[in-house]
């Protein structure tokens, strides 16, 4: 600093003067790249989720009569201009049906964040916001079912009403609540003891008023941010069961039975089976995913060293 | 009259941050405490404004002793103290307006122009009314957070070193806003601060803390 400021007196070089002087040179270009390196996710995301919407509302479009149509003079054609992506043992389109596959599992990842993120609110918020034996107990039972591995509980509900859309989402949602509870309950817990709670309750709001007029606008950020991070889990998890044969029944396409289904057929020989479910799977997980990082880095911008994708 | 006698009251389960505190507040009377930093006087305001419960000690308000806290309370008699806090950005919700901070204690049903009355008693301009807590400055949140708790009509008021937060300018006006209430609603007030002068200058009479402790027969500041 004193060397600074001697420049100063007799060169007037203080602005040149920068407290990050210590810095390696190229750092900031370095930073540049890397913020653009990220843009670039997020931008191909951007791009990517309304694409995929798109693809998921093709069989729509396409009318039912092109997806399920089987064709035995068709099996196992490979890729080209008949069918974009070629046809399966049974001579069903490939690129079609991974479409409705993928409007299936991303209905039910939608219905599985929406619910989960719902029943976690709800816990989290109550726990947080009543505090004490009813607190401390929530948070122990939801230790507990968090103890339980969450594949093998889907599983175990599942195969209680085997083969049901419902009960695979129910499956997913009752095993992924507890993150989002945790979550809100941590938010309301550090919120409860503001002086601004403090003024509520001493101009005689009740606790539901409380709750709904400075909890939940608070914690709804956070809670939002966390369904839309399960979003790209439960189209996993919805996958693994499908492929475990305890997800859909056989005529629904989802991306887990179609990958499911291809094992087969990849080994004599018809990669495209499998590359069209298995393309889209990973597209849709990672382009949400890449959106969901990025919401969550503006939403909490301190941590972002560590939450880059 | 809100009193408290024999006060004892802390956080920690082995520490004791109020020990045999007795105070009395009269309707149309400013009782002053002039205590050092962290001394325990935001505890004593939070039990006097029924916002913690105290260990042991005989909390009476209007004669009535009081005996459950924060929601356990009746609302009507939580809404009989009202508390201007030292920090406004603490102590106002960051995603409402000002608009609705300063009607968030008004009686439900209560009209639109009992808001605008409320602002204009402490000096609030309607354009301000629109914005939040981050887009005014702290003088203008805390003239806010004093509307709010004027809305609830509260007997006593406990202000905890409610103008360190603020600008000579501000202070003053909000402390003569204070002095007004007094006189003219017969409303009791408690100023809390290391500020001597300030107390001097606003305050029917002023008790140092040390004078507060003590056995039952000490001073309680009447």
């Amino acid at each position: 600093m004193g060397e600074a400021m001697g420049e100063s007196v007799t060169g007037g070089r203080l602005k040149e003067w920068r407290p990050g002087g210590r810095r390696r040179p190229g750092g900031a270009a370095r930073r540049g790249a890397a913020v653009s390196a990220r843009a670039r996710v997020v931008a191909s995301a951007a791009v990517l989720v309304p694409l995929v919407a798109v693809v998921a509302v093709l069989p729509l479009v396409a009318g039912d009569a092109a997806t399920g149509t089987v064709d035995y003079d068709a099996v196992r054609l490979a890729p080209g201009t008949g069918h974009l992506m070629g046809t399966d043992d049974s001579g069903r389109d490939v690129l079609v049906r991974a479409a409705l596959g993928a409007r299936v599992s991303l209905v039910i990842a939608v219905a599985c964040a929406v619910a989960a993120t719902v029943l976690g609110t709800v816990v989290g918020a109550v726990s947080g916001a009543a505090g004490g034996v009813i607190d401390a107990t929530v948070m122990r039972l939801v230790d507990g079912l968090n103890a339980v591995p969450h594949l093998l509980l889907g599983i175990l509900i599942v195969a209680l009403y085997r083969g049901s859309l419902v009960a695979v989402i129910a499956s997913i949602a009752l095993t992924h609540w507890t993150t989002v509870a945790r979550i809100v309950r941590a938010e309301v817990l550090s919120l409860r003891s503001r002086p601004y709670i403090d003024a509520a309750i001493s101009g005689g709001a009740s606790r539901l008023m409380v709750l709904t007029r400075h909890l939940l606008p608070a914690v709804a950020p956070q809670a939002a941010l966390a369904a839309v991070l399960l979003l790209p889990h439960a189209v996993w998890h919805e996958t693994a069961l499908s492929f475990l044969g305890l997800g859909l029944p056989p005529h629904l396409p989802s991306l887990g039975t179609m990958v499911a289904d291809s094992r087969d057929d990849v080994l004599l020989g018809a990669w495209w089976t499998i590359a069209a479910p298995a393309g889209l799977l990973v597209a849709v997980t990672l382009a949400v995913a890449g959106l969901a990082g990025w919401w969550r880095d503006r939403l909490v911008p301190r941590r972002r060293s560590e939450l880059a994708l | 009259m809100l009193s408290v006698t024999n006060l004892t009251a802390g956080y920690r389960r082995d520490h004791d941050v109020l020990t045999r505190i007795s105070i009395t507040l009269t309707p149309g009377r400013i009782v002053g405490v002039q205590g050092p930093s962290g001394c325990g006087k935001s505890t004593l305001i939070r039990v006097l404004a029924l916002l913690h419960p105290p260990r042991s000690g005989d909390l009476r308000l209007d004669g009535e002793t009081v005996r459950r806290f924060r929601y356990a309370a009746p609302a009507a008699q939580r809404r009989r103290v009202g508390v201007v806090f030292q920090h406004p950005r603490a102590a106002a919700d960051p995603r409402h307006t000002l608009r609705r901070i300063v009607s968030a204690h008004l009686p439900a049903g209560a009209p639109g122009t009992e808001t605008d009355r409320l602002a204009e008693l402490v000096g609030l301009t309607p354009d301000l009314l629109d914005r939040r807590p981050h887009e005014v400055s702290d003088g203008q949140l805390q003239r806010a957070c004093l509307a709010r708790t004027l809305g609830a009509d509260p007997r006593y008021l406990l202000c905890d070193e409610m103008t360190a937060m603020l600008d000579a300018s501000s202070a003053a006006a909000l402390v003569h806003l204070i002095k007004a209430q007094v006189e003219h609603h017969g409303r009791g007030a408690l100023m809390v601060s290391h500020d001597s002068a300030l107390l001097d200058a606003c305050c029917d009479e002023t008790v140092q803390w040390h004078d507060l402790g003590g056995p039952p027969a000490a001073p309680t500041g009447r």
